[in-house]
């Protein structure tokens, strides 16, 4: 069992857990990820790493509650634990001096780039970081963002804080205005990481992508998670999550990340109609130990 | 091998072999098909005292006895055949453990027919004696007698030993190494314990609890588990070498690695590979609504399954049990080369499962939404035998036709996993990436690191797995002792 040193939430329905987990802690890279379960009843769900802290054993996720898993993993707080966590996972992200970086992401996307936006600026990039949400409330990590980056643009839907209109919006921007782009990085949901992607590749800029393929066990040993680039299958979970932008064929990710749809509605459902009773029912759970179903 | 009778005259089968003989094979107790292919409970019931019995007093006692010669592992079966006609049940127990560290799991799932079974003298005219399901009453016997003799371990050596990979062959290796008195520390990726043991082969073959019993036993001898480490991602072999002090690894990863068909339309959602449908349906429980992985509803659905193995049948059986309206087996040869054991064949054929033989998908069609709704398939013939000793399957030109599905499960191998060997330059490894390992020490390349079962020769059998985490035991204790390499 992993322990939840800290938990506190950071926007509209996003928390920020700090967990003990001493292996991932000391072998985690910017741009992979952890696979945790809740209960023994519980499915896999894959989330990136936010940050590690080797001295102190602790590696730090940004979880936005949309379906069933992720929603009861938000009730948690500061003390509770997780059954499960595997991880480091994935490939990291091929760090390099590019010269200008542009990074693009929505909500909790920003917490995922954010690892892989530092070690860029560590490499001496100039990073220019485009942080895109709904509304005021979504916008996270805004400190640490500009930390990050060089240049730091914010975007909400409703123009509620920052420059109002989507991230592509502000990439194109900056590609009318003739600047120099030698890098970007996207990630986010598919229609925004396939805007990008559309903006991009005609312009030869080297892009990378992080896909939210669904994922089993995180090894390589289901398949679950294989993703189209050009004609060839691909394994986000061993071979990304981070691909080459002009490669990936977006219709079919979306197509297969929509497969359960109606089943994670319905689990969804039934979970917040009875919330606080799963909740103490987790935390019994836990508090009896591991106890593994036959 | 020749053997002295373990036991007094007295016990031994006074039956002339010629009334021996006449003796009809005892049939396996099953749950009728109708109620079975509705739910996961364990098809087969096992047999009662007095049919064991009467099933070891077939064998007429050969001087040198085919099911010993053909059982990979040597296990000393005419001893113990002996000793269940005597009523020795825990002492026929005692002695298949001597040679087999997981006999009421090989006893549910070794091919024996190619085996023991397949070498017994009674089968050229009649049916051999039923050595696995012997084997499954004596320690199903010892089991529920709760009369397990854990074997002392030996002094402890203060040498330590880690395992990465917790499925037949690590397992048991662990068992053998904790018993010279080394301290073993079993590592596994998943949140589970017993590799394909839990994640592919489905309850109504191998209830889980009894994998769960060989691991508690295991527990209670002392051998140490860490679930969720990924060997190669979340620490190294060097780094449990040097850091974590171990003096020796063994590599049991296994051959998880999905196969595709690599023909067009695999994408369309409804398409899985055989692990992925039987990992979500064992390892996650799916067929159980408590459960939160998607439940593969099946009703009203036409599943297919690609392939002719263990693992297809097991797939096309469960996709059978989630209430498949059909659910089709599609295989590219005849029923004669079917790799699966001939038990699982023929239970599918009475669970209703359907045959298309002789045929091979070569394209998955699907609806606008990206939904699968059928596969292009050809006929196909059979030629001369290729390097396998099995007829090639060559297209039958023009004889293309579409049969429906809305799931379509692909179960035509797997290959090596591969996170160690991506993350250890210095293991050498084969063009298809399984770890070269000698056969008779199963050392690898890099000093003090052993590998053996799927991860070295490919998916095989539990009973050759087991049996290489045995040889890698006497083999490491070998290399503890004498430090040399
Ligand atoms: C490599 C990787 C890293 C990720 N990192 C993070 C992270 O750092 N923080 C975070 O909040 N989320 C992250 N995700 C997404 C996260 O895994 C999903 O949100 C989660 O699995 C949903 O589980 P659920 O049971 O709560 O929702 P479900 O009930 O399973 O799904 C609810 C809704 O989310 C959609 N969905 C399901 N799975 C995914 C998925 N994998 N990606 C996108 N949408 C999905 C469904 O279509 C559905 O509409 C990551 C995904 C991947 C593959
Ligand atoms: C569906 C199915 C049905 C089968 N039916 C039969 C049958 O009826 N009879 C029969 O004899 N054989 C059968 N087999 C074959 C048999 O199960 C295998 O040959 C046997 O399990 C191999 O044992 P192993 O110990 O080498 O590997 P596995 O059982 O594959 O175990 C390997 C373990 O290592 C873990 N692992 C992998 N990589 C890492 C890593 N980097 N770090 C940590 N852990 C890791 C895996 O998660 C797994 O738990 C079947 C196989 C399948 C898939
Ligand atoms: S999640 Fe199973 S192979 Fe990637």
């Amino acid at each position: 069992m992993y322990k939840i040193v800290d938990a506190r939430g950071v926007g509209l329905n996003i928390k920020q857990f700090v967990i003990e987990a001493p292996r991932i802690a000391r072998k985690h890279k910017p741009g992979q990820f952890i696979i945790l379960r809740l209960h023994d009843k519980g499915e896999r769900i894959p989330l990136t790493i936010k940050s590690s802290d080797p001295v102190a054993g602790t590696v730090t996720i940004v979880v936005q509650a949309i379906g069933k898993t992720t929603s009861l993993l938000n009730c948690l707080e500061t003390g509770d634990s997780i059954l499960d966590i595997v991880g480091p996972l994935g490939k990291p992200s091929e760090i390099e001096n590019y010269g200008t970086v542009v990074v693009l992401a929505g909500s909790v996307g920003t917490a995922m780039a954010l690892p892989t936006a530092y070690a860029l600026k560590q490499a001496g990039n100039h990073i220019v970081f485009i942080e895109g949400a709904r509304s005021a409330e979504m916008v996270v990590f805004e400190d640490e963002v500009r930390a990050a980056s060089s240049e730091t643009f914010i975007m909400t839907d409703d123009g509620s804080y920052g420059e109002l209109g989507l991230v592509t919006k502000k990439l194109d921007e900056l590609i009318q205005s003739g600047r120099k782009i030698d890098f970007v990085l996207a990630v986010g949901p598919v229609p925004m990481m396939r805007a990008v992607a559309r903006m991009t590749t005609p312009l030869g800029i080297k892009t990378m992508v992080s896909l939210n393929s669904i994922m089993v066990d995180g090894t390589g040993m289901c398949g679950g998670c294989r993703v189209l680039l050009g004609k060839q299958s691909k394994f986000a979970c061993v071979d990304g999550p981070e691909f080459d932008a002009s490669m990936v064929n977006f219709e079919v990710l979306m197509q297969r990340n929509t497969m359960y749809r109606e089943k994670e509605c319905a689990s969804l459902k039934q979970f917040q109609e009875n919330m606080e009773e799963q909740l103490a029912e987790l935390r019994a759970e836990l508090a009896a130990g591991e106890k593994h179903y036959v | 091998m020749s053997e002295k009778s373990p036991l007094p005259r007295s016990a031994m089968n006074v039956l002339p072999l010629k009334e021996r003989m006449k003796i009809l094979r005892r049939h396996m107790p099953e749950l009728d098909p109708l109620v079975r292919s509705r739910n996961f409970a364990e098809v087969n019931l096992g047999l009662n005292v007095l049919d064991a019995v009467t099933e070891a007093s077939r064998c007429i006692e050969c001087a040198k006895p085919g099911c010993v010669v053909d059982c990979p592992v040597g296990v000393q079966i005419k001893t113990i055949v002996a000793l269940i006609h005597a009523g020795d049940y825990l002492a026929a127990a005692a002695k298949l453990r001597e040679d087999n560290a997981l006999p009421a799991i090989t006893g549910r799932v070794c091919p024996q027919e190619n085996q023991c079974e397949g070498g017994c003298i009674l089968g050229k005219k009649g049916a051999p004696v039923a050595i696995g399901n012997l084997e499954r009453f004596v320690a199903d016997f010892e089991r529920e007698s709760g009369q397990l003799g854990l074997p002392a371990n030996a002094p402890k050596t203060g040498k330590s030993v880690a395992i990465v990979g917790s499925g037949p062959a690590g397992l048991s290796a662990a068992g053998d190494l904790v018993q010279k008195g080394h301290r073993v520390r079993v590592f596994e990726a998943l949140h589970e314990l017993g590799g394909v043991l839990v994640y592919g082969i489905p309850e109504f073959r191998l209830p889980k609890s009894i994998v769960k019993g060989e691991v508690d036993n295991l527990r209670r001898m002392g051998v140490e588990f860490e679930t969720n480490v990924v060997v190669g991602k979340s620490v190294t072999l060097d780094e449990l070498m040097q850091e974590e002090h171990y003096d020796a690894v063994f590599v049991a990863t296994g051959a998880g690695l999905p196969v595709f068909l690599n023909v067009p339309g695999e994408h369309f959602n409804g398409v899985y590979s055989a692990n992925e449908f039987l990992t979500r349906v064992n390892l996650m429980r799916a067929y159980n609504s408590e459960f939160d992985e998607p439940v593969y509803d099946c009703r009203d659905k036409d599943v297919i399954v690609v392939g002719g193995g263990n693992t297809a049948m097991d797939a096309v059986r469960t996709a059978r049990r989630l209430g498949a309206r059909t659910a089709t087996l599609v295989y590219r040869r005849s029923e004669a080369e079917m790799p699966a054991r001939k038990e699982e064949v023929k239970h599918a054929r009475e669970e209703g499962i359907e045959f298309h033989l002789l045929t091979n998908p070569v394209e998955f069609l699907g609806d606008e939404k990206g939904w699968l709704t059928g596969a292009r398939c050809v006929r196909m013939d059979l030629s001369e035998p290729d390097e396998s000793g099995r007829r090639r399957p060559v297209e039958i030109k023009g004889s293309e036709f579409v049969l429906p599905a809305n799931v379509a499960i692909i179960g035509v191998g797997t290959t090596a996993n591969p996170l160690i060997q991506s993350t250890t330059p210095d293991l050498a490894t084969n063009k298809w990436n399984y770890i070269v390992a000698d056969e008779k020490t199963l050392r690898t390349s890099k000093p003090g690191v052993f590998a053996g079962g799927d991860i070295v020769t490919g998916g095989a059998t539990v009973i050759l797995a087991m049996g290489a985490g045995r040889k890698a035991a006497a083999s490491i204790h070998e290399y503890l002792t004498s430090g040399e390499w």
